[in-house]
């Protein structure tokens, strides 16, 4: 089991409150995903999680059962760190165990767990290893393997795979989704990857400056963000947000266009404005475009064959249906 | 860092590391050499190298004269002592200080380093005067004590800098695999500080086999070590170069034969941890 309840959670480090008081249910095996700018508190709601941090005030229960105050240890989570946090004097095989020695777990058991988990994550070959000759993306699994064979109610990610290269990271991603699906334990991960946190998440809670800006699945997020921040936030590349005269015309404040959403044409269309740079990416294009009276150019996502230049004209046409309107406090319009 | 230095280059400084080397070993060579002299020879002018007739004969006048071992002894007692009681009161500190720092912490350590700024002369007679009240005059385990406390400032400014460099998610780890306080001190943060504890020890052994200060002014038989024994033949009776080198030689061969051995421990302790 692994439901875990914030209630009206507040952090603050001295005079600087960095979690104002915040509620959030996290439900048994669900995959939660916390992104959010820099600095805005992922890691801080994460520790605070898990213990590492106490909380200013406010209450967290796991499984129904107050933890507010309990040692990390007793709560029964597992973390893996950004920086992997192994234990460079012992080897593979010892740092797996660590958790479970301290348990008190007589030898057989943990034999047989360590080795269950190494299994499971490809480390058989380097168990008597220590860290420092491992490569990155190994040492990612030892700590994962440290993490599972304590069978805790919840796992706890923090940027895990921030270390890694991209082709590692995606082949990690899939590993790590692969184990969510096996195990069914909740796990909370912290990333600023779009990509991480679209693909793997059930949920995502999109946080700013300490506050939960909006939770949703993936693709609530994408559909009907519920203001600016998280249309902008959610998606890459990013949506166009567009103030003035022609989101008028739309009967709100701002409106916001995600680049896939455009008919792109060289005849005509709504918009009319200029191709700046453009990145082709082989599946598909990006193309940057000043429209003249916007304030800031359009990104628009084309298909990877379409045959346009630096400074050519294009036309534009947002999908009708695609629009997103929000008023004047960057609030979804209905 | 692969960065090309000229063979050139390479050659003026490898010259110059070793030029500067030799002038500050020198004197050490100097004394040995002077140690296996007659006294004639010793002070002759000029002064002889290599080829002179070698004696131990300086050294059986020093052995018959004082009784080495005995100094042998309270040095290495008041080494290893201070040593063991200074580290056993700094890993504590360090380790609160590394890991769970204040917006003191800073200030406290300028501050405790700031102490050996001050002249030892300065507090020698309200010492002095303490220790003859407490009846502890040429007493080991009130120099234990006072090396200790002078070299403490460095040896917990050394373990703060060892512990420091070991990352705090290390034994954020530990706590959430369930290690006790005990288990994280046990477990994890000493076999990670073995080394600087090990280049600390070596330091501060180091420190307290050479001081001089202390070890000479509240000395006069019992707790006399080495420094003491050397001392003794820079005597009134006349300079005796050569004894008063055998002597030496004998009071430094300790130390340096240890030092030799540990070298690499000994520069990572020198230099604070800059070295890895
Ligand atoms: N121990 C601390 N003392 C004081 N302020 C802190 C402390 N830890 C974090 N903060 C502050 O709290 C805020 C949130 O930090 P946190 O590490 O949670 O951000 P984050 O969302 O994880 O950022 P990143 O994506 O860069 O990792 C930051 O402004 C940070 O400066
Ligand atoms: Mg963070």
């Amino acid at each position: 089991m692994g439901r875990i309840t914030l209630d009206k959670v507040r952090k603050a480090f001295g005079d600087v409150e960095v979690i104002p008081p915040l509620d959030l249910r996290i439900e048994d095996g669900e995959f939660v995903v916390f992104v959010g700018p820099s600095g805005c508190g992922k890691s801080t709601l994460l520790r605070l999680i898990a213990g590492l941090e106490d909380v200013t005030s406010g209450e967290i229960r796991i499984d129904g059962t107050d933890a507010t105050h309990l040692s990390p240890a007793k709560r029964g989570l597992a973390m893996v760190f950004q920086s992997y946090a192994l234990y460079p004097h012992m080897t593979v095989r010892k740092n797996i165990a660590f958790p479970l020695k301290m348990a008190g777990m007589d030898q057989a058991e943990i034999d047989r767990r360590v080795d269950g988990a190494a299994k499971v994550l490809n480390l058989s070959s380097y168990i008597d290893r220590r860290p420092g000759q491992l490569s990155g993306g190994q040492r990612q699994r030892v700590a994962i393997g440290r993490a599972i064979v304590r069978e805790p109610s919840a796992f706890l990610f923090d940027e895990p795979l921030s270390n890694l290269d991209a082709a590692l990271r995606v082949g990690m991603r899939l590993e790590i989704s692969e184990l969510h699906k096996r195990l069914a334990t909740t796990m909370i991960y912290v990333t600023h990857d779009q990509v991480e946190a679209m693909t793997m998440a059930d949920k995502i809670v999109v946080l700013r400056a300490g506050h939960i800006e909006q939770v949703g699945s993936p693709l609530e997020l994408y559909r009907t963000p519920r203001n600016t921040f998280v249309a902008g936030f959610i998606g890459s590349p990013k949506m166009n947000l567009i103030e003035g005269a022609e989101a008028e015309k739309h009967g709100a404040h701002t409106i916001g266009v995600r680049p896939e959403h455009f008919q792109i044409s060289t005849e005509g269309g709504t918009w009319t404005g200029t191709i700046g740079v453009s990145e082709h990416l082989g599946s598909d294009t990006f193309f940057h475009v000043t429209v003249p009276g916007f304030a800031e150019p359009l990104t628009i996502r084309a298909g990877g064959e379409v045959d346009l230049h630096y400074g050519d004209t294009i036309h534009l046409t947002p999908d009708a249906s695609q629009i997103h309107r929000f008023d004047a406090k960057g609030l979804r319009l209905p | 860092m692969a960065r090309a230095v000229t063979t050139q280059r390479k050659i003026v400084f490898t010259a110059l590391a070793w030029g500067i080397g030799l002038m500050i070993f020198f004197p050490i060579l100097w004394t040995i050499l002077t140690s296996f002299k007659t006294e004639a020879t010793a002070i002759a002018d000029p002064p002889v190298f290599f080829n002179f007739d070698w004696t131990l004969e300086n050294y059986q006048v020093v052995q018959e004269r004082s009784d080495y071992m005995r100094y042998l002894w309270n040095s290495v007692a008041l080494a290893l002592g201070s040593t063991f009681l200074g580290i056993l009161i700094a890993v504590p500190a360090a380790w609160s200080m590394a890991f769970v720092p204040t917006r003191r912490t800073k200030n406290v350590l300028l501050w405790m380093l700031s102490t050996k700024m001050l002249p030892a002369v300065g507090v020698l007679y309200p010492i002095r005067l303490i220790l003859i009240q407490l009846g502890l005059l040429d007493s080991k385990i009130a120099l234990i004590f006072i090396l200790m406390l002078i070299n403490l400032p460095i040896i917990i400014w050394m373990l703060y800098t060892y512990f420091r460099e070991i990352p705090g998610e290390i034994l954020e780890a530990a706590r959430m695999d369930g290690a006790t306080l005990k288990d994280e001190i046990l477990y994890v943060l000493t076999p990670m500080a073995i080394p600087g504890i090990a280049s600390t020890v070596l330091l501060n052994i180091i420190l307290a086999w050479n001081e001089a200060f202390w070890t000479l002014t509240l000395t006069t038989v019992n707790a006399a070590p080495l420094t003491a024994f050397i001392a003794s033949y820079s005597s009134p009776e006349g300079l005796f170069y050569a004894k008063l080198s055998a002597a030496s030689t004998m009071a430094i061969a300790p130390i340096l034969i240890m030092g030799w051995f540990s070298q690499k421990q000994l520069v990572r302790g020198l230099t604070f941890g800059a070295v890895k």
